[in-house]
């Protein structure tokens, strides 16, 4: 199998892979960061939500071979501590029910606010749609993002 | 509320200490039933037997306390809530506590069910025993050490306190407490005195999740595993005939593919009759591969011929024959009151409505997956699974093994709403392990999940009133469902006991399509029709939807019929506070409310749906909630459940739909079946009644009555009755929308 190097939460990877491997089965099966979620396989659910470049993307729809030169972030990759403001505010709204789609959540909300420090409830609740809880937690995971936008403004 | 209750445990065998060969007290305990006579507590934590105790505390030299929580998650959050209450009657401080998973006993053991609403209500008294007998022995012991009496001495947030204003630490007097006799009846606290109950605790497994560590299923890893995705048959009805897997095998990372379907089939003919789903008898096509992504190409490379098995059944089939079943006379009766018939016949006015709902996937985000490793000596199996000893026993006697031989470790679980209380996809690791002798990840896709899955089953009700004299004398309702059958005491929930001539009635449809618990089961489509039937009742009778509940709940607050098991009074508090916390009636102009209750799973529960038009399409922006679940153990856990729980019972009513064409689930993934999104949810406002009742669960009641209250707001706003599942199909409809 090929070799592709990928830049993945701040180092270089090497991994032997497909070449059609989506990025999500890498990440889990590879690189062993097991954070990033297999929800649908097909972008309807986000539980597979990296950030590309800062961007939040579906890992996924992402084959391995066209990664090249990209920053990778993963939910292991969001912060040292663990207390990015994202994270911080899923911790003290308490969000999670079984915490399946949550790192899913948090790459989608953390991206977003980057663009949009102050987001509008509407867009709130916009940006987030594409991430499915089946647990429902969506008045938390509402309201924990409307806390980080104040973190960090 | 008695404070000294007697259990139905004896307390000197369900509870045991020793002091641990690191240092520090170790109190193992059984929640449920008495630990067996002789049983000996392990000295080190590695060898901890949730055989005999099924949970345990440790309290360190130091005096921080562990508690073993054997049980992992579904989401429901009793691994938050079951530690404070130990942690309330030990007197610990909160901050001071961890809570661990349970370490396995890596030579035999299995765990107890996860499932049913039950956690807390079951172990209320057992873990506030627990909790108190273990304080009570560390005072005794501190007494000892000052030789004073035990009744002289205080303790508070893990500290000992006697006359004098001398202190010992629990961590001082572990030791010596281990040896002590356990106590006979301890003193529990007054409910006044809690100082961790009703506290707002975060969930606490928090950092882990937010940071994406290894906690699921699907995260399990061990050496030297294969990965393995199963090729069903692609429609119900369906066997394999033959198979290809030439262009599979050509799938860079794919190792094998084989055939499993004979334990199966084997264990089928022995007549074992171990609780488990349906199994299928049919063959399946398995794809062996170094990753995951490797097994999932295979599977899609193969390519495979079906024959037909039994009948292919449709969605439109199975429409006629549940009318069929409404209108015949094979029903079999679950409640009789009275005389339905006599009421209908002297009655002023008769109504009858029918009520629709289709066959529904659990779509659990982790899809199912399970790991086994199947060896001579022993079968190991990791995974989420909500019943782990049925999955063993099914394993061991499909496998030929002793029970003793399984080793089955329970993972935190990606939501399970019933479909894990299956084991299917357990035996098929472990059938997969035992062929190919490697230690094997069974992975499902969404596909995979949702097409060959277990299902809600497809329900219709019938309800029938009698109204005379402005009162509702007569109710028959009849259920005709594909698989099966409410059951337990849902035939004695409201509005048994309230209705003079009351008749519930049942009639099944068998069928090839597997179906089963779906959460809050049965009643999670029932309360949709009862309630909506309720709500035409009070237009009929020309009162107010929440007025006519409460008359009708009168009948039955002094009754003495020992079936029924909601309390009228409760009832009442619940809607009455929900009626008030809605400004009921009050609202502004454009805004439509709904109206709906129910009692399940030993909880009451009313909501207000609050609905404006927007083009003049619905939404929903508000449910008010008022619950009753006794004394709320960890509020924030217990409103989460119930947003939770209202958003999911509006989200499958209004959108979720499933259906079959000859055998095969016309949807298959996210992009056609629909479930609810942030942009479609309204903000669910929860307040709890306030008593001293001891607690009860909340995993499921919240749901069942959603459904009714978005039903019943709709009507107020656009005049149209919602009969059938999912409400946004009929919404589509141009005449309801003008």
């Amino acid at each position: 199998m090929p070799n592709y190097t990928l830049h993945v939460n701040g180092k270089q990877v090497v991994v032997s892979a497909d070449e059609d491997t989506p990025l999500l089965w890498v990440l889990r099966d590879e690189l062993d960061l097991v954070g990033t979620k297999f929800g649908c396989g097909i972008a309807q659910c986000g539980a597979c939500t990296v950030h590309i470049d800062g961007v939040a993307a579906r890992s996924c729809q992402m084959q391995v071979s066209i990664l090249d030169g990209v920053k990778i972030t993963t939910i292991e990759g969001l912060s040292k501590d663990g207390k990015h403001p994202v994270q911080e505010a899923w911790k003290e709204i308490d969000v999670p029910q079984c915490g399946y789609c949550q790192s899913g959540q948090i790459m989608t909300a953390s991206a977003f606010l980057a663009e949009n420090k102050r987001p509008s409830e509407k867009q709130i609740r916009e940006a987030m749609h594409g991430n499915i809880c089946r647990c429902a937690s969506y008045n938390r995971i509402e309201k924990a993002v409307k806390v980080a936008s104040e973190k960090m403004s | 509320m008695k404070l000294h209750k007697k259990d139905n445990f004896s307390r000197r065998n369900f509870l045991k200490t020793t002091v641990l060969a690191s240092g520090g007290l170790l109190i193992g305990f059984n929640l449920l039933t008495a630990c067996k006579p002789g049983v000996k507590m392990p000295v080190d934590i590695a060898s901890l037997n949730f055989n005999d105790f099924n949970a345990f505390i440790q309290i360190s030299d130091e005096g921080y306390v562990t508690i073993f929580s054997p049980n992992p998650e579904i989401g429901q959050g009793v691994k938050t809530s079951m530690p404070m209450i130990i942690a309330e009657e030990l007197d610990v401080d909160w901050n001071n506590v961890t809570v661990a998973q349970g370490i396995l006993d890596t030579n035999n053991y299995t765990r107890q069910v996860a499932g049913g609403s039950q956690s807390i209500r079951f172990g209320w008294d057992a873990l506030r025993q627990t909790g108190a007998t273990a304080k009570q022995m560390l005072v005794n012991a501190a007494a000892v050490k000052w030789n004073v009496d035990a009744a002289t001495l205080k303790a508070s947030k893990g500290v000992i306190t006697n006359l004098n204003g001398d202190s010992l630490g629990y961590g001082d007097v572990v030791k010596e407490a281990a040896v002590l006799e356990v106590p006979e009846d301890v003193r529990l606290k007054e409910t006044k005195d809690f100082t961790i109950i009703g506290q707002e605790i975060v969930n606490v497994d928090i950092d882990k999740i937010i940071t994406g560590k290894s906690l699921f299923g699907l995260d399990y890893k061990a050496e030297g595993m294969v990965f393995a995705t199963v090729l069903r048959p692609p429609a119900f009805g369906q066997k394999l005939k033959t198979f290809t897997a030439s262009e599979a095998l050509k799938v860079k990372g794919v190792l094998e593919v084989i055939i499993i379907g004979d334990k199966v089939r084997k264990y089928l003919k022995s007549g074992k009759s171990n609780w488990t789903v349906k199994l299928s008898e049919t063959d399946k096509v398995v794809v062996i591969a170094e990753n995951t992504w490797a097994a999932i190409k295979g599977k899609k490379a193969l390519s495979a011929v079906w024959e037909v098995a039994s009948k292919a059944e449709s969605s439109a089939a199975h429409d006629v024959a549940l009318t069929a079943i409404l209108e015949g006379k094979n029903l079999n009766i679950k409640r009789e009151d009275g005389n339905v018939e006599t009421a209908f016949a002297s009655a002023d006015k008769v109504i009858e409505k029918t009520y629709h709902s289709p066959f529904l996937p659990h779509n659990c985000m982790e899809p199912m997956n399970f790991y086994a490793n199947v060896t001579a000596e022993k079968i190991h199996l990791v995974g989420p699974v909500q019943t782990p000893e049925y999955a063993a026993i099914v394993v061991a006697d499909m496998l030929g093994y002793d029970v003793e031989k399984i080793h089955l470790e329970m993972t935190r679980m990606g939501g399970g709403f019933g479909r894990r209380l299956y084991g299917d996809f357990v035996y098929e690791a472990a059938e997969i392990s035992a062929a190919i002798k490697k230690p094997v990840k069974v992975i499902s896709t969404r596909e995979d999940d949702m097409t060959t899955g277990i299902y809600k089953p497809s329900v219709k009700y019938r309800i029938k009133a009698a109204l005379k004299d402005g009162k509702v004398t007569g109710y028959h309702l009849k259920e005709a469902a594909v698989g099966s059958n409410m059951y337990g005491t849902i035939p004695n929930f409201f509005p048994a006991g309230c209705i003079p001539n009351y008749k519930v009635e049942t009639g099944n449809y068998k069928s090839n399509i597997t179906t089963g618990a779906w959460r809050a089961p049965y009643t999670n489509f029932l309360a949709f029709a009862e309630q909506s039937f309720f709500d035409e009742l009070a237009t009929e009778l020309n009162v107010d939807p929440i007025q006519l509940r409460l008359d009708l709940l009168q009948n039955v607050k002094n009754t003495d019929d020992k079936r029924i098991e909601y309390s009228g009074q409760r009832m009442e508090d619940t809607i009455k506070l929900v009626r008030e916390k809605a400004n009921w009636g009050k609202t502004k102009e454009g805004v439509y409310q709904g109206f709906s209750a129910y009692y399940s799973h030993n909880t009451h529960v009313a909501e207000i749906a609050d609905i404006v038009l927007k083009d003049g399409y619905p939404v929903i922006n508000k449910v008010t909630v008022a619950v009753d679940c006794g004394i709320v153990v960890n509020p924030t856990g217990a409103r989460n459940q119930v947003e939770g729980g209202v958003l999911d019972g509006i989200g499958h009513a209004m959108y979720s739909n499933f259906s079959f064409k000859e055998g095969k689930p016309q949807y298959q993934n996210f992009d056609n079946y629909r479930l609810i999104r942030m942009n479609e949810t309204p903000k669910v406002v929860v307040h709890f009644v306030e008593n001293n009742n001891s607690p009860t669960g909340l995993g499921e009641p919240g749901l069942p009555p959603a459904g009714g209250a978005v039903a019943n707001a709709i009507n107020a706003a656009l005049g149209k009755r919602m009969y059938r599942q999912p409400f946004v199909n009929e919404l589509k409809k141009k005449s309801l929308l003008g």
